[in-house]
């Protein structure tokens, strides 16, 4: 099995169908997972490995904002809707603001289509219902591809 | 018991489990994500859920059982616990999760007292059975053939 670059472990990690092609595009992409959800974030966080990529995990949207304002830089951020301190919507709008220009995809479990698009108002390029998985991951990345 | 009967009787209690409605396809999708690097990504991330989601629990409970019930915050808390749950594929806790909160939305409080028995239920069930068939799962790992 090839590994990704950056993945430190010996052993193989079965990577999804595709991967392969789409790593060697993009195995340089910083990931940011935004979501208070500790269940998520481990499940995100895995779905990414699965195509060579380590991302970056914060709990809120302040923190999601903090970090960009102090410089770091992502090519994707992953930022759930729902969380304390600061939510998806008001994080995204900040991070436009700030003229950060990463793709960013709202992940949401509302059911309600306004909802979503308020969301998607705030500044999102996408935005899926969680949990993410393999086919949407897969998705995202040839658009990031695209963008990149 | 040797390997093979042990694989086998671990392969039908996961299609028990799916076939009685307490999981769904969400948990393939962690099957698939688990491999040699992460060989115990399923159990670790179903004992995450539990560890977690007690919180979230404690939280329904106090809001059901402590003075005037704010159905705002409640459903809050529920769509949190149901996010949870969906993520790993608890079908039945799910389900149970979305009865909740329609009576949240109705602001029906003996709805939501009543479906929260039946929610804590399907969670306790699940997690028995989880442990079960995790435990059935590592002897078979570790089994030799005679």
């Amino acid at each position: 099995m090839v590994l990704g670059k950056g993945a430190s472990s010996s052993l193989s990690r079965k990577m999804v169908d595709g991967a392969e092609d789409m790593v060697s595009n993009c195995n340089d992409f910083t990931v940011l997972v935004v979501d208070d959800d500790p269940v998520i974030r481990k499940l995100h966080d895995m779905h990414l490995k699965k195509f060579g990529l380590s991302a970056q995990v914060v709990e809120n949207g302040k923190t999601a904002v903090d970090l960009c304002h102090f410089g770091a830089t992502f090519n994707l951020i992953l930022m759930d809707k729902e969380m304390p301190i600061m939510d998806g919507v008001e994080a995204t709008k900040e991070l436009r603001a700030m003229g950060v220009n990463s793709l960013i995809v709202g992940v949401t479990s509302r059911d309600s289509q306004y909802e979503t698009q308020a969301f998607m108002e705030a500044g999102l390029d996408f935005c899926f219902e969680k949990p993410l998985t393999a086919d949407k991951i897969s998705f995202i990345l040839q658009e990031l591809n695209k963008k990149n | 018991m040797g390997r093979n009967r042990l694989q086998h009787q671990v392969a039908c209690m996961r299609r028990s489990l799916f076939d009685q409605g307490f999981l769904d396809e969400q948990f393939i999708q962690l099957e698939e994500l688990q491999d040699d690097a992460s060989p115990n990504f399923v159990q670790e991330i179903v004992t995450l859920f539990y560890t977690d989601s007690a919180r979230l629990i404690q939280n329904i409970e106090q809001a059901l059982n402590n003075g005037p019930i704010d159905f705002s915050k409640l459903d809050d808390y529920m769509h949190q616990f149901k996010g949870s749950s969906s993520s790993i594929g608890a079908k039945k806790v799910t389900d149970e999760c979305k009865v909740f909160r329609e009576y949240c939305s109705a602001e029906n409080a003996q709805g939501c007292i009543r479906t929260f028995q039946q929610v804590k239920q399907e969670y306790a069930i699940l997690r028995r059975k989880l442990e079960v068939y995790f435990q059935m799962v590592r002897q078979a790992d570790v089994a030799h053939t005679p």
